[in-house]
């Protein structure tokens, strides 16, 4: 049985594995040099740009966040330093107010001691004056009174000469006199 | 049951290597027609699906990407950077497309070893890890002649820097294992490995009708048997994933070593 067989194997052993067959060699190339050419014109180089694509769309967005956090830092330090000016402003202003209502308050209160002694100093003015008016007036009566009563007592002949010789004004002048150094 | 041991008479045991050679397609049965058979019928199908998928999952490409199109992406990434980038350094972006072209062509042509009811690969067939054997080697000779100019090219790669008196020795030796022996090494380790696989699927699953032929009772060696070609086929798959890289890692690295400076 195995005697026939590997006779058989023999008489039909015409082929040797190792030989390429020409035909399919032809065939192979044409369809992997068909395929080569598919996928090497069409394919693999949209992929390659698919892949920088998505890197770049990768990098971009790190890169643009990165720029957003940069500028929203500046802006916080920005406002930061913008909120202290602020600040310093106004507690200067506040300053300056504190210091205008004092310079204010001390105005006023000058004005008013000065205002107050101008109307002391015209009350005492009138006050002398009237004083004076009356002291004039006084004098006057009381030498006319001083005459009558005189005439009265010595007769009426006498007025007319008392009147003549300024008796009178001298006699009040001496009172007056003397009211002003004993009376005081 | 008559039926079923006429079908148990008719298996071939041993497999042999014309097992690999199937009739022709298109002139329906004929042997030794290449044009239009299992094979040529699987490698166009493959280069279709591939660019459809490709085409289909890249066809309105977003920077967020849809289910299909992360997973094309996720394929060239891959070669992209696990490969390309990791053989070749930075420059080895402008390789990624081809070696993932040839990856992607590899894996699939791979996988239809272990895909039921089609289970054979064209890679079986030496003509196509031939074909892509000779590009990759095609590529890295051209690369290197473009990078160095072609003396210092082949100065750099031939002569390592060594003692004169060694030269002589060396200088055959760097030409037979740059030159000579890549591209067959290349092209016969994707073949054999798909061959071996095939062969290996072969044998078990044949190997379990042809005992359960000679005799009712061996039923028990013919359940083992197919038991190991399922555990087989998970094996394939390892093989067929493992070789699709292999070579490209290959091709890579033999760019690289053309681009390098210094040996």
């Amino acid at each position: 049985m195995i005697n026939t067989l590997l006779a058989e194997a023999a008489t039909t052993e015409k082929h040797n594995p190792i030989i390429p067959i020409w035909q399919e060699i032809l065939v192979g190339g044409l369809a992997f040099v068909l395929l080569c050419w598919v996928l090497m014109k069409f394919v693999f180089p949209q992929m390659e740009k698919t892949f920088a694509a998505r890197v770049d769309a990768i990098e971009g967005g790190i890169k643009r966040a990165e720029a957003a956090q940069a500028e929203a830092n500046q802006l916080l330090e920005q406002y930061r330093t913008q909120l202290a000016e602020a600040r310093t402003e106004a507690a200067r202003i506040r300053d300056e107010a504190r210091a205008d209502a004092e310079g204010i308050r001390q105005d006023v209160l000058a004005k008013a001691r000065e205002e107050s002694d101008r109307i002391i100093a015209a009350g005492r003015e009138q006050l002398n004056a009237q004083r004076e008016s009356i002291v004039r007036d006084l004098r006057s009566e009381v030498g006319e009174l001083a005459v009558e009563l005189a005439s009265r007592i010595v007769g009426e002949s006498l007025a007319d000469e008392a009147r003549n010789r300024g008796t009178v004004e001298r006699f009040i002048a001496e009172l007056d006199s003397a009211g002003s150094t004993g009376g005081r | 049951m008559a039926v079923q041991s006429m079908v148990l008479a008719d298996v071939p045991f041993p497999p042999s290597v014309e097992d690999f050679y199937l009739p022709s397609i298109l002139p329906w049965g004929e042997h030794d027609n290449y044009w239009f058979t299992k094979i040529t019928a699987l490698v166009w199908l493959s280069a279709a699906l591939i660019i459809i998928f490709f085409l289909v999952a890249y066809r309105k490409p977003q920077l967020v990407p849809s289910k299909r199109q992360w997973l094309a992406e996720s394929l060239y990434g891959f070669v992209r950077n696990n490969i390309a980038i990791e053989m070749i350094g930075p420059a080895g972006v402008r390789f990624a497309p081809y070696l993932t072209t040839l990856f992607t062509f590899i894996l699939l042509n791979n996988f239809w070893g272990i895909v039921p009811l089609i289970q054979i690969s064209p890679n079986s067939h030496i003509a196509f890890p031939a074909f892509l054997a000779v590009i990759s080697y095609v590529m890295f000779i051209w690369v290197g002649i473009r990078h160095h100019g072609f003396v210092k090219y082949f100065k750099n790669s031939l002569i390592p820097p060594a003692p004169w008196f060694i030269l002589p020795l060396l200088i055959p030796i760097e030409f037979f294992s740059n030159f000579l022996v890549r591209p067959f090494s290349l092209a016969v380790r994707l073949f054999a490995n798909m061959f071996a696989g095939h062969m290996l699927l072969l044998v078990f699953t044949l190997g379990g009708f042809a005992m359960l032929n000679a005799n009712a009772w061996f039923l028990p060696f013919s359940i083992v048997s197919w038991a190991m070609t399922i555990a087989l086929t998970f094996l394939e798959f390892l093989v067929i994933c493992l070789q699709a890289y292999v070579f490209t890692v290959l091709t890579a690295s033999y760019v690289q070593g053309a681009l390098a400076d210094e040996h």
